[in-house]
């Protein structure tokens, strides 16, 4: 995954704020052959109604209005982010059985005690048996705004 | 005898899904209802059947289907019924977390 230092930071951001409960959204940016380059993340809210501190939820709709704020950007949505409180940046059994398809962007945040940890990248196998780690090559292309 | 009337609907693909409908974000399939309208695009693109459809044959449970602005989960599921010329769009949901 190409990603820029204005995305990482504001994953790292997001997951410190929404400390001690996971917090999430959607990258956006492009897709093509050679894989992801995001260049904006769009913030959602944590919709799970309980234990929030150890799981998350974006709803379809939520789907829908990041997918408007990238076709209005001129992008794509092109992954995920979430952030593990006090756990390792890995994706657990629920991450893999809840991803949607390969080809997306899994990102995961840790956050230790309220302060931004490990930073990983996954993408999902096509098969869905496991997550591969992606290395995350930093942009230094400016973000559009 | 009735005959099936067959409507033409745009269907929106997720990013990822559209290198497996020839690299388009949208594309047409016909059906009288989103199921059949849906199993059409299966026909058409066939690697898409089974990103969109579990070995069951049901759709996989992070697929979410929308007509336009409604929900499919609200309006009958996949036996909702088309007019022809909606936008049908596949909408993934996503969940996970730290601990399953």
């Amino acid at each position: 995954m190409r990603a820029t230092d204005d995305v990482l930071n504001a994953i790292r951001r997001h997951g410190a704020e929404a400390y001690p409960e996971e917090g999430c959204g959607f990258l956006l940016g492009e897709m093509n052959a050679d894989g992801v380059r995001a260049t904006r993340v769009h913030r959602a809210g944590n919709e799970r109604a309980t234990e929030r501190e150890r799981r998350f939820t974006l709803s379809p709709a939520a789907y829908r209005t990041a997918e408007a704020a990238a076709e209005d950007a001129g992008l794509d949505v092109v992954g995920f982010y979430h952030s593990h409180p006090d756990a390792p940046a890995r994706p657990s059994e629920t991450d893999l059985t809840e991803a949607p398809f390969s080809g997306y962007a899994y990102v995961i945040i840790g956050v230790e005690d309220g302060q931004p940890a490990a930073l990983t990248a996954w993408q999902l196998a096509p098969d869905r048996s496991r997550f591969v780690e992606d290395d995350i090559t930093r942009d230094a292309a400016a973000t559009p705004s | 005898m009735p005959t099936t009337q067959t409507q033409t609907v745009t269907v929106r693909i997720p990013t990822p899904l559209r290198s497996y409908a020839g690299d388009q974000k949208t594309a047409e399939a016909e059906g009288a209802t989103v199921g059949d309208a849906l199993a059409d695009l299966a026909e058409r693109y066939p690697d898409l059947r089974e990103q969109l459809y579990d070995g069951d044959g049901d759709l996989r449970s992070f697929v979410n289907v929308y007509v336009g602005d409604e929900d499919i989960r609200h309006t009958g599921g996949a036996e909702t019924s088309l007019d022809g010329g909606e936008e049908v769009s596949i909408v993934p949901s996503v969940a996970g977390g730290a601990f399953g």
